[in-house]
């Protein structure tokens, strides 16, 4: 794993910087409009899991892409089973995988089960710690229970639990001011390409001891 | 009015949609299933976009399938990478092998336009000596086709999609300037550029199939940075705005949301139409030739799938091949953070190139070539790299992504060797029309891993020469599909003729990336393109010889029901 003791760790590395506030300019286009508002009107209801499969993808979702408590919260796991009910799928799969929505159920069964058994308590009741170390071991193949069937845990993991959570924070527009992406950008686009170029429609970054310069710049994106 | 491109045909009532104007329709010839038809062509894409539209301007009846939607770029666009997968072939599908594929969004379409609605543009001619692997650099198979012809091929795809290019390409013979000024470089090409002169190798700006200046109701590209997620502008020189609109022009009709799942045989063993699937039911379209273009994964699924008491392992199959060789390239990448702001989401992702290890021989321990390219990922694909290349979850991926705006990286696609061990075959298990899905399995051999060795060191090497730090290797991801129904000179050992023709069945035809030999270390599109082009002059040549069926033409006779269904003889 790569070292990052160069990174600041900040909370917010574009303060005050919303891709929202570009929604009714040039840069979004009516259809980028419809699908981003539809996006943002999912609520925390579940329409394909079942309330108890549920309260567990929001227990992973939590630790694979956790959120700062001071900011709204993405609804990753609300985002996963509005694509699983409407049978969204990558289009392929490994051998012995089944299609998405049966390998999310028996991923999630499992990983309960998996919880019963270390720690005599669903996954969702557990501390964070004792959650990271059964993904860990999801991650390198090391958890056996009957549940799996023909489906290995580490597949599971890495081809559908971390896939489609991390998609699904990132297909959200509170993850990307997080990084300060520009967002959608049609049919505006940009001007400035070159290094340390910033077109005004841009998220400006923060250096350090700068903060407040570049939340008033962000305040003016549009 | 209710217009859902995914669930309804847009394309019928004499219409199509016009994509260049908001709302519009063009008119379009239509043909009734029980009139045989010249060709019926299956995909819509690189091979059979190109085609239908060549076909159709020499005369031809023809009927383009496609078993996706006819989209409007300019209305059903959104700049949005998860709506977007609407664009990718999603139907089921299971891989296995040492090196399972991705599919899908990596390399897979289902629209009008095929694949290259959503492909990264990279235009690029082959290395001449490519063409005759075997016999000039010692690997492979040989190409039944000349180099020097298809270089005349290349220059008509190029004026074709306007490509905007170099002045001068540092690599291979002479070619003629690109119709189109190359696009100005962006932060991440700039990288590649210095790594290149650090190292002592020549770059250039990457010739694309997106306008650099206007082109009728198209503007220039806006440097966006969605291009693999569709262009909703129409700068993107796609089948969907150049070869489709031109063949509907011609009299091609296009059939959407049209899925084949069968070709017909008739008691003299000649190909008589397609079944295809359409409003939630089957028909059955004639046809005197039938030319499959469904890339390397559902061409040869349409041909294994036909497979009758007489053709028992499938259609033009007597060579034991189709689904063989499949080939994939690899797409291996180095990654760094550079103190600089990067950006590399503004423009296409791909504006600089390297093509020094494709036409250099020397200082290299494996056969073939790659090229590289500069990237720019949009988030999600960035995340999920993170996550899935990279290993990161939880607190350190959040982290890391918030250095999105510095990462630089390179990219190769590599040259991977046919094997017959990787292949398509059909699984038991069948999809949402009823039709067995493909099995496809992939596994790289030596070579292809002293390739991948070779690349890494150096891209890593051009990256720190660049001022990357903090560098990681993406170490499994491939990208385009090739081989599976191989051309070649001999009938045991190759599925088509050198014109696309199968050997089995005179008029049977497979006319996009399946029918590469080899792949070369450059993206596909131009070459399947221009092979397409290439067919159609055959198959006009041949016509003109009465080697198909002449009177079946429209400029010599109108088009009649049945006195002319009896399919050409070679």
């Amino acid at each position: 794993m790569h070292d990052r003791s160069r990174n600041r760790i900040t909370q917010d590395r574009y303060p005050d910087y919303d891709v929202l506030a570009k929604r009714n300019g040039p840069s979004w286009n009516d259809k980028t409009r419809e699908v981003i508002a539809r996006r943002l009107s999912i609520d925390s209801q579940p329409l394909f899991f079942a309330a108890e499969e549920f309260e567990t993808l929001t227990a992973i979702a939590a630790r694979i892409v956790p959120q700062p408590a001071s900011r709204p919260q993405i609804p990753v796991a609300a985002l996963i089973d509005r694509k699983l009910h409407e049978g969204v799928s990558d289009g392929y799969r490994l051998a012995g995988m089944p299609r998405e929505r049966e390998a999310w159920r028996r991923g999630l069964h499992a990983l309960d089960a998996e919880a019963r058994l270390a720690f005599s308590e669903r996954f969702a009741g557990l501390s964070g710690a004792q959650q990271d170390e059964l993904l860990h071991r999801a991650e390198a193949g090391r958890l056996n229970a009957p549940e799996w069937g023909s489906m290995r845990c580490s597949d599971f993991f890495k081809r559908r639990l971390l896939h489609d959570i991390v998609l699904a924070y990132y297909s959200h527009p509170v993850a990307w001011n997080e990084i300060g992406w520009g967002g959608p950008a049609s049919p505006r686009g940009y001007v400035r390409l070159d290094y340390n170029e910033r077109d005004p429609w841009e998220a400006a970054e923060a250096r350090p001891g700068h903060e407040s310069e570049a939340a008033r710049t962000n305040r003016h994106v549009r | 009015m209710y217009d859902d491109a995914l669930h309804m045909p847009r394309a019928r009532q004499g219409q199509a949609p016009d994509v260049f104007r908001p709302g519009g329709w063009v008119p379009m010839r239509e043909y009734r299933n029980d009139e045989p038809v010249d060709f019926v062509i299956v995909g819509t894409g690189a091979g059979g976009g190109t085609l239908a539209c060549k076909l159709a301007e020499y005369g031809f009846s023809v009927v383009a399938f496609d078993a996706g939607p006819y989209f409007r770029p300019l209305e059903d666009f959104a700049s949005d990478e998860a709506e977007q997968t609407k664009l990718y072939w999603t139907d089921d599908r299971i891989v296995d092998g040492a090196n399972p594929l991705q599919l899908g969004s990596n390399n897979s379409g289902k629209a009008v336009g095929g694949s290259t609605v959503h492909f990264a543009m990279v235009s690029l001619r082959f290395r001449p000596e490519w063409f005759k692997s075997r016999t000039v650099l010692g690997y492979g198979a040989d190409w039944p086709l000349d180099w020097r012809e298809m270089w005349d091929y290349y220059t008509e795809v190029e004026q074709a999609l306007k490509i905007s290019g170099p002045v001068t390409y540092p690599w291979g013979p002479p070619r003629p300037r690109y119709p189109y000024r190359a696009h100005p470089l962006n932060a991440a090409a700039r990288a590649l550029a210095k790594g290149c002169e650090a190292l002592g190798i020549d770059w250039t700006e990457t010739p694309l199939a997106t306008i650099s200046a206007p082109r009728g109701l198209a503007h220039p590209c806006v440097y966006r940075g969605f291009c693999v997620t569709g262009c909703s502008t129409n700068a993107k020189q796609s089948a969907l705005v150049t070869w489709i609109p031109r063949a509907l022009a011609a009299g091609a009709e296009i059939r959407d949301l049209a899925m084949v799942g069968r070709i017909e045989v008739d008691d003299n063993g000649l190909v008589s139409g397609v079944h295809y699937h359409r409003d939630d039911g089957w028909h059955f379209q004639r046809a005197r030739n039938v030319v499959v273009a469904g890339y390397a994964i559902e061409t040869p699924r349409l041909l294994l799938n036909s497979a009758t008491d007489r053709y028992r392992d499938g259609l033009a199959n007597s060579s034991g091949l189709v689904g063989k060789n499949l080939m994939t390239q690899s797409n291996q990448a180095v990654w760094g953070v550079m103190d600089d702001e990067v950006r590399s989401y503004k423009g296409p992702p791909s504006l600089a190139i390297t093509e020094h290890w494709n036409y250099a021989d020397k200082g290299k321990d494996f056969f073939g070539g790659y090229a590289y390219m500069s990237q720019g990922p949009l988030p999600q694909l960035w995340a999920n790299t993170q996550a899935s290349a990279h290993g990161l979850w939880g607190g350190p991926l959040v982290e890391e992504m918030k250095n999105y705006n510095h990462v630089v990286g390179l990219k190769i696609v590599g040259e991977m060797l046919p094997q017959e061990t990787s292949r398509v075959t059909l699984a038991d298990e069948v999809d949402q029309y009823g039709l067995r899905i493909p099995r496809v399995t992939y596994s790289w051999c030596d070579n292809d891993k002293r390739l991948i060795d070779h690349s890494l060191k150096f891209m890593s090497r051009a990256l720190q020469a660049a001022g990357a730090k903090d560098l990681w290797i993406q170490e499994d991801d491939t990208c385009h599909l090739n081989g599976t129904a191989r051309m070649g000179d001999d009938a045991g050992t190759s599925v088509v003729n050198a014109d696309c023709r199968s050997w089995d069945i005179p008029n049977l035809w497979i006319c996009d990336g399946s029918v590469f030999p080899t792949v070369g270390g450059v993206n596909p599109s131009l070459t399947i393109q221009a092979i397409a082009c290439r067919t159609a002059d055959r198959i006009r040549a041949m016509a003109r010889r009465g080697e198909l069926n002449r009177s079946a033409r429209r400029s010599s006779a109108p088009i009649s029901a049945t006195t002319d269904a009896t399919a050409s003889t070679a």
